[in-house]
Order: structure tokens, then C-alpha cells, then sequence
């Protein structure tokens, strides 16, 4: 009994809320990758141990358990902080967030840099409540700032928009090149 | 001296010029505005440097990274809300400081103590160069796996109270390092047989997602929040002729923020942690730690930015980095083919030299800049947090996207970014998975090659500096267990005599 409470001193820490969902996802994950070490990893015939292509993952993928055994354990034996779901959805909503920003990604080759980018903006800002035409007007001078900055003058590797191919002709370069 | 003038030629390219000044005074913005942090900034600006010469993206990066402390203490001394968190410490002495109408001594204090800790580590490098550029060359495999691994075990017991976390997100990082076809045997490794897995996972998509995207995801998430207003007046030179006053201070925490940033995976905080206990017990008046003591405030500030300066040194010599504002740099060193480490010096001690110089310089420019704008610095820094979430996010797109134009690479970014708002929530840290990956793959290389020529383990570490590398990774283990059963039996001895106490007065 005295031995099983060392080890939970030993083991005890700072938790916050919702640590134990991520300890036993993080365990689980761990262990799958575990399970899959000879399916996802080859071992070679007449190569020596350093030079096997499954030792490295082999050995980040044990470490990797054993210490996420170890912190789930420490999990356990800390006090709780209540508040897990309310955590749990918190890391969830910034899922939307991310549905955003993958369309914003997804029409940048279509409508071009700038425009989505002011697009983006605009709208991001409205979104998080700050709906007034004076942070609005910020959104879309920040989004101008940025693909010029970055599109314009530094030539940073970002496809032209598809639509920009319907422009007329001298406006049509420009934007090609620029925009 | 042909090397030096060689090196001032790198340096007064106009391109270097203009990456050092945007590099400085960004920086200092950056580091101004609580919630962003040079990590992010550097994080996005990481792919737009590689179309830059070598020089001018590291110039640009350095820029940020050695002046974003000096922006942090601002909001800190003012308005008691870090800017990046190493300045967390300075909030302790510098707002009772302004509270007692001290603002202005603060922040010229805290100016004055960061340029010298940033010159004091410039000085520091310059002098360890020769050092540097003799013992340099003997670190052959072998060294260089076992420097590897020490900074890996100093990473995780650097996390204290959280070593199991560190130590299994390490461990994923060095996972993420291998996963993609192997690059001797051709093999695949947990590609799933998915296309887009065979050639592995970047580490500037896991960078630019961990630090950027979870950031603006947070920022967007969480309650809106405006930095309180706050002005300065009075003379901000005051403080450059007081640093003298508390010189002893100020060389010493400069000391250990240069000891510190040389050991991998130590840092800031270990370094802020130390000076401020040393000012503590050294001074005369220690019960005025923590309500607005200068000596505090000198040390806290004096010591983390004596940190890049010498956080250069492994980046430079080894070619390990020893935190993940290096662990970028190093990317930047890959794409342009330079590979920092022995040969560097030997080769291209210009290039070394100009970076010296330039870190100089950037010291200078934020000085500056600090003592004439730091009114306008408080009106930029008036920003709500979602707005700035919606800028992050903005930027983060550039990062990611401009590596590959792949939508795929922005997937993988965003699913980091979620990954790091949960570890930012937890307080868990992120720092392990970046060195994880970084180390991870000079150590598959190094112990392949290491071990082609060595025919018993002792043969291992038969050579002078394997052999002291090795003895430090035993000490250093040795030593954390010792100290974990330490701390275990003090509390414990807390325990019972507080239960005696409790019983006698029940009796």
C-alpha cells in the first residue's frame, strides 16, 4: 500500500482540464501505431540493426508508449479540475475554423490571391464579431498589404487565380503576374 | 582581417540591409503584441526566405528572433500582460514599478539591461569562435549522434513536471521524422500506402501548423481580449547610465542566459529562473523582489536576450539546434545547401562573421528604435486578440501553401494547428516534437554512419569528446533521478510535519 502511494506522488502533477481525454487519445494512437510496426515497416536481410529501416520507428514508437503509459498514469493520479467537456469542446470549435481556411485554400487557385484574400479577411472579421466598418476596412487594407507584400514584390509561389484568364488582355498580365 | 572585410561585404548588400532593419523593428512589433511571439512570425516568414540569399533570410530571421524580447517587456512593464512569454518574469518587478509611476525607469531599465545581455552574448560568441572553430572539426559521427541525443534528454528533463509529456512528444517527433520512404533502402515507413505520405511529413508544415495556425485557431477561439491602454513619459535614455549601477547584476544574468542558450533544450526561462534567484539572494534588499525592484527586472531581461546570441553557438558549430526558433534557422541552412557544423567555420568564417556582425547591428537598430517610438509601439499593440487570430491565419496561408501549393500540406498544417491549440490548452509543451523531428533525423544518419566503423559499444565513445559527451548524458541522468528523489522526500517531509503540526493543535 505504502508503495502503491509513492508511486502516485511520484507520478502526481499540474493537470488541467481535460488532460485525461488527450492522455488515453494520445495512449491509443501510440499503442495503434504500435500494433502496425511490421505492416508499415520492412526489415531487410544483411543489414545491420542501426541500418534497419523499422529501427527508428521502432524505437520512437516504444519510447513514445511507454512515456504516454507514464503521463495517462500521471493523469490518474492528479487532482481533477473540473471542466473536461466544456475543454473537449473548445478544441472542437475551432474545427470551424479550419473548414474555413481549408476554402479559403481551395479558392485561391480559382478566384486569385488578392481577391480571396480580401475575401478571407473581410469575412473572418465579421465572423468573430468584429463587424464594424472600421475593423472591416482594416481586414481588407491588411489583405491588400499582405498579398502585395508577399505576391507582388516577393514573388512568393502562389498560383494565379483561373479567373483572371477572363480579364482583358493588358489588365490580363498584370494580374497574371501580380495579382 | 581579409575575412573581415569579406564579411562586411556580405553584410552591406542593400538586401541585407533592408532584411536586418524589417527583421529589428518587426521583431520588436511582433514581440509587442501578446499572443503572437516570434516562434509564429518566424514560422510563417520560414518559406518566403528561401527565394532570399542564405544570409539575408537567417539576417531577416535573426532579426525577429533577437529583438522580439525587447518588444515583450513593453506590454509587460505597462499593462502586466508578457508580450512573449519569457517576459512573463518582467511583469513580476517592472508593473509595480509603473504602478508606483515608475514606467518610464522600467522600460529604460529593460532596455538598457536586454541590449546589453544581447551585445554581452554577441561578445560572448566572438570570443568562443577560435574555441569554437578548433574543437568544431573533432566532432566527428559518432559526437554529433551523441550531441544529438543529449539535447533530445535535455529537452525532455528541461520540462520539469512535465518530463513524461516531453518526453512522448519527442518521441513523436522523431516518429514524424521517419515516417515517408526511407532513404537507404528505398522502403516505405507509415505511408499507409498513401501517395501523399511517401515523401514524408515537412517539418516547416509541423512547424508553421504547431506554432502559427494554433495560434490564430486559439486566438480566434477564445474570448476576445484588447491590451489595456497605457502611455510613457519621461526620459528613457535614464536607464542606460543606471544599468551601470547594477552591473554586477547584469553581467552575471548575461552570463547564464549565455550558458544557458549554448545547452540544447535549457532556454529562457531556466536562464531567467537562475538570475533572478541570484539578483534575489545576492541583494541587499530582497523582500523588494516582486514589487518593483530594478535588480529583478534587469536580471529577467538581461538574461533572455542573452539566450539567441548563444543559442547560435551548437547551430553554428554543431549544426544542432537547441530549441525550435534554431531548429528553423536550420531549415534555412538545408535549403540553401550550407550545412552548419564544422566545416563552416573552416570554409565560409566570413559568413559566420557577418552573422556575428549582424546580430551587433541588430541590437543597435532596436535600441534605437525602442527609445524613439515605444508611444507608437503602445497604440499598434491596441489590436484585439481575434483580429490578430484573423491576420495569423492570413499569414499562416502563405507559409504553408507557397512550399508546394498543396492543398494537402495545408491539411496537414491545420490538423498540427489543432494539435497545438490542444498542447497550448493543456500547457503541455510543443517545443520536444520540433527538436524530435530535427534531431531525429541527424541521429538515423549519424548512428548509421557512426557505427559502420565501430566493432564493440566501447569503441563508441573511445574518442575524447565521445567519451565526455557520453559521461555528461550518465551525470545528467544521474543526476535528475537524484533530484527527483529528493524533491519526493522534502515534500514528504513537508507532509508529515505539517499532519504533526495539525495533530498538536487538535490536542
Amino acid at each position: 500500500m505504502a508503495h502503491i502511494k509513492t508511486l502516485q506522488e511520484l507520478f502526481r502533477r499540474h493537470r488541467r482540464p481535460g488532460d485525461i481525454v488527450f492522455a488515453i487519445l494520445f495512449l491509443a494512437i501510440s499503442v495503434f501505431l504500435l500494433t502496425q510496426i511490421y505492416g508499415e515497416t520492412s526489415w531487410v536481410k544483411r543489414t545491420k540493426w542501426f541500418a534497419q529501416p523499422r529501427f527508428w520507428p521502432a524505437a520512437s514508437l516504444i519510447a513514445m508508449t511507454l512515456f504516454a503509459i507514464f503521463h495517462f498514469v500521471g493523469s490518474l493520479c492528479s487532482p481533477r479540475i473540473l471542466g473536461r467537456w466544456f475543454e473537449v469542446v473548445f478544441w472542437l470549435r475551432s474545427l470551424e475554423f479550419v473548414l474555413y481556411f481549408l476554402l479559403y485554400v481551395a479558392v485561391v487557385p480559382l478566384l486569385g490571391y488578392l481577391p480571396t484574400t480580401v475575401l478571407f479577411t473581410c469575412l473572418l472579421t465579421v465572423r468573430v464579431g468584429l463587424a464594424t466598418p472600421r475593423f472591416i476596412g482594416f481586414a481588407a487594407l491588411f489583405a491588400v498589404c499582405v498579398a502585395v507584400i508577399f505576391r507582388s514584390i516577393l514573388q512568393v509561389k502562389i498560383p494565379a487565380g483561373q479567373i483572371y484568364e477572363a480579364f482583358p488582355e493588358p489588365l490580363r498580365a498584370f494580374a497574371l503576374t501580380y495579382l | 582581417m581579409e575575412t573581415l572585410l569579406s564579411s562586411i561585404a556580405i553584410l552591406s548588400q542593400w538586401q541585407v540591409l533592408v532584411a536586418l532593419l524589417l527583421g529589428s523593428i518587426g521583431g520588436v512589433i511582433i514581440g509587442a503584441l501578446p499572443g503572437v511571439g516570434a516562434a509564429v512570425a518566424i514560422a510563417i516568414l520560414l518559406p518566403a526566405t528561401f527565394a532570399f540569399e542564405p544570409i539575408v533570410g537567417l539576417t531577416l530571421m535573426l532579426g525577429v528572433y533577437g529583438s522580439s524580447m525587447y518588444g515583450g517587456a513593453i506590454p509587460a512593464i505597462l499593462i502586466n500582460t508578457p508580450g512573449t512569454a519569457v517576459n512573463a518574469l518582467t511583469t513580476y518587478d517592472g508593473y509595480p514599478m509603473t504602478k508606483r509611476g515608475e514606467g518610464h525607469r522600467a522600460l529604460s531599465l529593460a532596455y538598457s539591461a536586454s541590449f546589453f545581455g544581447g551585445i554581452f552574448s554577441v561578445v560572448c560568441l566572438i570570443l568562443l569562435s577560435p574555441l569554437l572553430a578548433m574543437i568544431a572539426p573533432h566532432f566527428g559521427s559518432r559526437e554529433i549522434f551523441l550531441a544529438a541525443l543529449l539535447g533530445i534528454i535535455l529537452v525532455v528533463l528541461a520540462h520539469r513536471g512535465q518530463v513524461f509529456a516531453a518526453g512522448m512528444l519527442a518521441s513523436f517527433g522523431i516518429f514524424l521524422s521517419t515516417i515517408g520512404l526511407e532513404p537507404v533502402k528505398y522502403t516505405k515507413r507509415f505511408t499507409f500506402d498513401m501517395t501523399w505520405l511517401t515523401s514524408g511529413i515537412n517539418l516547416i508544415v509541423v512547424v508553421l501548423g504547431l506554432f502559427a495556425i494554433s495560434q490564430a485557431l486559439l486566438l480566434l477561439v477564445d474570448k476576445d481580449h484588447k491590451p489595456g491602454e497605457a502611455r510613457v513619459e519621461g526620459n528613457l535614455f535614464s536607464g542606460l547610465s543606471e544599468l551601470f549601477r547594477f552591473k554586477r547584476v547584469a553581467s552575471v544574468s548575461s552570463s547564464l542566459g549565455v550558458l544557458m542558450g549554448m545547452i540544447p533544450g535549457v532556454g529562457e526561462f531556466t536562464a531567467q529562473f537562475l538570475s533572478y534567484t541570484y539578483a534575489q539572494k545576492t541583494s541587499k534588499t530582497p523582500d523588494e523582489f516582486g514589487n518593483g525592484a530594478p535588480e529583478g527586472l534587469i536580471a529577467s531581461e538581461a538574461a533572455n536576450n542573452a539566450v539567441p546570441g548563444a543559442a547560435m553557438i551548437p547551430l553554428l558549430a554543431l549544426g544542432i539546434p537547441g530549441e525550435a526558433l534554431t531548429a528553423m534557422m536550420l531549415s534555412v541552412f538545408y535549403v540553401h545547401n550550407v550545412i552548419p557544423g564544422p566545416q563552416l567555420f573552416q570554409g565560409q568564417l566570413d559568413f559566420v562573421i557577418a552573422i556575428y556582425i549582424a546580430l551587433i547591428l541588430l541590437n543597435v537598430i532596436v535600441l534605437a528604435f525602442l527609445l524613439s517610438s515605444t508611444n507608437l509601439l503602445l497604440k499598434i499593440i491596441q489590436i484585439p486578440t481575434r483580429f490578430l487570430g484573423v491576420m495569423i491565419l492570413t499569414l499562416s496561408f502563405v507559409g504553408v501553401y507557397s512550399l508546394r501549393n498543396s492543398i494537402t500540406d495545408c491539411a496537414i498544417a491545420s490538423a498540427f494547428g489543432v494539435f497545438g491549440l490542444i498542447l497550448k490548452r493543456l500547457n503541455l509543451p510543443i517545443v520536444p516534437i520540433i527538436l524530435g523531428m530535427v534531431l531525429g533525423g541527424i541521429m538515423e544518419v549519424k548512428l548509421r554512419s557512426a557505427m559502420a566503423r565501430v566493432k564493440s559499444p566501447l569503441d563508441f565513445v573511445d574518442r575524447p569528446i565521445a567519451a565526455v559527451l557520453f559521461v555528461m548524458i550518465l551525470l545528467i541522468l544521474i543526476l535528475h533521478v537524484r533530484t527527483v528523489i529528493r524533491e519526493h522526500k522534502s515534500k514528504r517531509l513537508q507532509e508529515t510535519s505539517s499532519n504533526s503540526d495539525t495533530s498538536t493543535q487538535q490536542g
